[in-house]
């Protein structure tokens, strides 16, 4: 029996493609084709020792064709391999590195990058385009047939790949697969879980008590974003939205949802009217951040601002992207803009003066400012100071 | 092959004969100064030429037969065509036809198909190579197949071997997209269009016999005669020099790598928040995606400011062009021409001028323009902790690119190396380069995806981005990041005999490729 696991061909970078079987041999053969071979062919060879050493295998034959594949890539390569052959709970993993950051409920989510959960080249560099949150994804952008390596990838990209304090998310795939992707995500740093096609907050509840299996406890670590993509999930929204304090978000998948309402997705987006505004409502009646589908067309920036800009005036905090370079327009758009700054600090500053006073009542001139109002204008200038639009001491600066 | 070697200046164990002939090792920047006359080829006489100043044969075999070809000879080719010449080509199978050996091919530069000259290496036609490799022709080189060492210059490098006499052509052919009979000839008329012939000028002016081919022979004058028909022996007319869309090559296209285009970016920023973006600046970019890229966002910000750029040296291409023509740049000096609308304005517009490597970087003569380029963006294969750059092997230890006009830009007044810390697994800032082709202190900035670090000896640049929110870092860091995410290479096997010998700008040895260890 012959087993095997990732990528090959010509134009695979970073990854590799491993076949492994038993032999009758007394010791492991092990050949390695690697564009790398000179610089680490001996490190390559070392890692597939341990490897099957790990697994207790006696006299395996290993092929690796290699085109540069880091180790964590390697690593599950030949474990999701070699697990198709031997029934066995252990699992191996390097150390952790570079993830250590932690995310809070209310941080920015204005960008969030796909990455398919198959393809280590895009991992390598997601942290560098500055996105708030980077998607490692299970499920639709993995063919059926590597939705089982690409598990084994999923986690140890969370244990070794650097993503530079992007909030480092992992969308399983659709309920109730999804569920057994849970032990492959939530012991490995993993920040922030997305739940494709959500219906109903049971589907919500079933993934929260999973995870509190896995972690030996009630969750409070690891933040939950259901993504809403038909016409069920938009009338459960808010039940959605307010199922468990575990949920910081909540998107809208409008390629979904658009045929399941049997309409056609247009620029305009008229057809998605409706849901985008009761996803915002939901999101925003629960507590928690709105955020809007993908922009589709990579090459059209300016058919992407606009797409941000009326997505913002709708209410929406993200959106999420399909190319690093949909990063910086979509920042730059959903941050305050100098006008909303401006306001916001006024207001933020009467506030504070009212405080100091002692007043029940704040006023900007002859205006009264009600308690939603001093909430927005302090959320927009967190928001503000995070992307270092503003001093973090711009009261004190400003004289204030 | 037995070599004598001493330690020259940078360290490097350096040969000091190559191919029979003394060489001498480097000494340092600026430390190398020769003595003696240049090197002059026999005068010719214009009783000896015909007096209607027809001298076109009737075939390319006949001009070299005439030329007195014969085993041992240098023959000097161009790469104006890029990856659509077929001059070199022709001229060696004719060169087997007639049974010559030992042929000293002396290119300024080849590209992938000039693989079909493999097979003249392989059976003695051609003894070895001076000039850039890669693909087949540089795996032959680096395998230690090639009879003989190669030498790889830089293009005012070869200026100056030729003007040295280092290398004394026998037989120059230069492929012309026009000429007429006399030989006067350009590259910006006819369908095999490149641009200008500057590579061919040294060659033209210092060797024994002169051939132009052209599939496009006009009525005398061809103007402009970037060569001069004065210079030429023999004028042949064949069917086709090049293949147009491949002379058109597709390292002019803008990158779509979102990693690159973040380094230029990057790279791009760097230059303006450090002033090097000023009214009346000048620029010199490569010719690889990355650096054409950063040709847009340097417009975007000197549009912005409303800053214009007072010239732009090197390879000019569509980019460049608009530049010029909105009024970004007040001139073009075009060292090589990349595409369609980098030939007709190098062809109509006054202020797209044509340079050669005599004016750009010629080391022997009094003075050259690359000195007065404010800031020039290169490429590098590898960079090591002491600014040290590679640009001619990959890290395996094979021969990758040639030195093109890398080495001469080192003299502008500040150096960026755009690069990315890793291709893949290889790590691109290292310990020691593989092989050492520009000294660190020529070196001034390394931008890569994950951070720039700035030559310690450039303080001023240190001081002046402070406060200015870049990813400032040590050389040291970015290495140390490199390495904790490809893990810590180690030494490529490569073995004592010496395949290549790099030369420094004035003709001195800077360092050696060894043979790679083929499997």
């Amino acid at each position: 029996m012959i087993v095997s696991s990732g990528n090959r061909g010509d134009a695979i970078r970073s990854d590799c493609y491993v076949e492994v079987s038993l032999h009758a041999a007394t010791e492991h053969s092990i050949r390695i084709e690697s564009k790398v071979k000179s610089l680490y062919g001996k490190s390559i060879r070392e890692l597939c020792l341990k490897v099957l050493d790990f697994f207790e295998l006696k006299s395996a034959q290993v092929f690796i064709d290699d085109k540069g594949a880091l180790p964590f890539v390697i690593a599950a390569r030949l474990e999701a391999a070699i697990k198709q052959m031997i029934n066995t709970d252990k699992e191996f993993l390097l150390p952790v590195e570079g993830s250590e950051f932690i995310t809070g409920k209310e941080m920015k989510r204005r960008s969030r990058l796909y990455l398919p959960g198959n393809n280590p080249k895009l991992m390598l560099n997601a942290g560098i385009y500055g996105c708030d949150g980077i998607i490692l994804d299970l499920e639709d952008s993995v063919a059926p047939d590597k939705k089982y390596e690409a598990r084994f990838l999923v986690r140890n990209a969370l244990r070794s790949v650097n993503f530079y304090g992007s909030e480092r998310m992992v969308r399983i795939n659709q309920l109730p697969a999804g569920l057994d992707d849970l032990s492959f995500i939530v012991p490995h740093s993993v920040n922030l879980i997305i739940i494709p096609k959500c219906e109903h907050a049971d589907q919500v509840k079933a993934v929260d008590r999973r995870i509190s299996e896995l972690l030996g406890k009630e969750n409070t670590d690891i933040h939950l974003m259901p993504i809403i993509e038909s016409a069920m999930g938009v009338i459960n929204a808010y039940e959605i939205a307010s199922a468990s304090p575990n949920v910081v978000a909540i998107a809208i998948g409008l390629e979904d949802y658009t045929a399941d309402i049997g309409a056609q997705r247009t620029n305009e987006a008229r057809e998605s009217f409706y849901a985008r505004g009761a996803v915002v409502n939901a999101a925003r009646a629960a507590g928690i951040q709105p955020i809007d589908s993908v922009f589709s067309d990579i090459e059209n920036m300016n058919a992407l601002a606009e797409n941000v800009k009326q997505s913002k005036a709708l209410g929406f905090a993200g959106m999420g992207c399909i190319h690093p370079r949909q990063v910086p327009v979509i920042n730059e758009y959903f941050n305050p803009g100098q006008d909303e700054i401006e306001k916001a600090q006024k207001i933020v500053n009467a506030f504070e003066k009212a405080k100091e006073l002692g007043l029940g009542v704040v006023a900007l001139g002859s205006k009264m400012i009600d308690a939603p109002v001093v909430k927005r204008a302090q959320s927009t200038i967190k928001l503000a100071i995070e992307a270092g639009l503003i001093n973090e001491n711009w009261r004190e600066s400003d004289g204030n | 092959m037995e070599t004598k070697g001493t330690k020259n200046a940078a360290g490097r164990m350096v040969p000091t004969e190559i191919n029979g002939n003394p060489a001498i090792p480097y000494q340092g920047v600026g430390k190398y100064i020769p003595e003696g006359n240049r090197y002059a080829p026999k005068t010719s006489s214009s009783a000896n030429y015909p007096l209607d100043g027809n001298k076109q044969i009737a075939s390319l075999k006949e001009a070299l037969q005439l030329a007195g070809l014969k085993d041992g000879m240098t023959i000097s080719t161009h790469h104006h065509f890029r990856d659509g010449d077929l001059v070199a080509n022709m001229v060696f199978d004719i060169v087997k036809e007639l049974g010559v050996k030992n042929i000293r091919w002396f290119p300024s530069a080849s590209f992938p198909c000039h693989t079909h000259l493999l097979q003249y290496l392989e059976d003695g036609t051609i003894s070895h190579i001076e000039g850039s490799m890669n693909g087949p022709l540089g795996k032959y080189c680096s395998e230690g197949k090639m009879k003989k060492m190669a030498v790889l210059r830089s293009h005012g490098g070869r200026y100056q071997a030729i003007q040295d006499g280092e290398v004394k052509i026998d037989i120059a052919v230069i492929g012309a997209a026009t000429a007429d009979p006399f030989g006067n000839a350009n590259g910006v008329n006819g369908h095999s269009v490149s641009g200008g012939l500057g590579f061919a000028l040294a060659d033209s002016q210092y060797a024994e016999k002169v051939i132009v081919v052209t599939d496009n022979l006009v009525q005398f004058p061809c103007f402009p005669w970037q060569i001069q028909g004065n210079y030429v022996d023999y004028t042949v007319v064949v069917d086709q020099v090049g293949i147009p869309e491949k002379i058109v090559s597709g390292t002019t296209a803008i990158t779509k790598s979102p990693d690159r285009l973040l380094i230029a970016e990057l790279t791009a920023k760097f230059c303006e928040l450090t002033g090097i973006i000023h009214e009346g600046f000048s620029f010199q970019a490569g010719a690889g995606g990355t650096a054409l890229s950063i040709g847009i966002y340097f417009a975007e910000i000197m549009r912005r400011k409303g800053i214009k750029a007072r010239f732009a040296r090197g390879g000019s291409n569509k980019y460049l062009v608009e530049m010029l023509e909105e009024g970004l740049i007040e001139y073009i000096l075009d060292g090589q021409t990349f595409d369609l609308d980098g030939v007709r304005s190098l062809r109509d517009n006054p202020k797209h001028v044509s340079s050669s490597p005599f004016t750009s970087y010629n080391y022997h003569c009094k003075g050259n323009f690359a000195g007065m380029v404010d800031v020039v963006i290169l490429g590098a294969t590898e960079v090591d902790v002491n600014f040290n750059a590679n640009v001619v092997t990959h890290s395996d230890g094979y021969l990758l690119h040639g030195i093109g006009g890398w080495q001469n830009c080192l003299f502008s007044k500040t150096v960026i190396l755009p690069v990315p810390l890793f291709r893949d697994r290889f790590p691109v800032i290292m310990d020691e380069v593989t092989t050492l082709c520009g000294p660190g202190e020529l070196i001034d900035v390394i931008v890569t995806e994950r951070g720039i670090a700035i030559n310690p000896l450039r303080k001023d640049l240190i001081e002046k981005v402070q406060g200015s929110g870049l990813p400032i870092k040590t050389i040291q860091e970015l290495k140390d990041e490199a390495e904790r995410i490809c893990g810590k290479p180690e030494k490529p096997k490569l073995g004592e005999k010496i395949v290549a010998a790099i030369k420094w700008v004035d003709g001195t040895v800077i360092d050696v490729v060894r043979e790679v260890e083929s499997e």
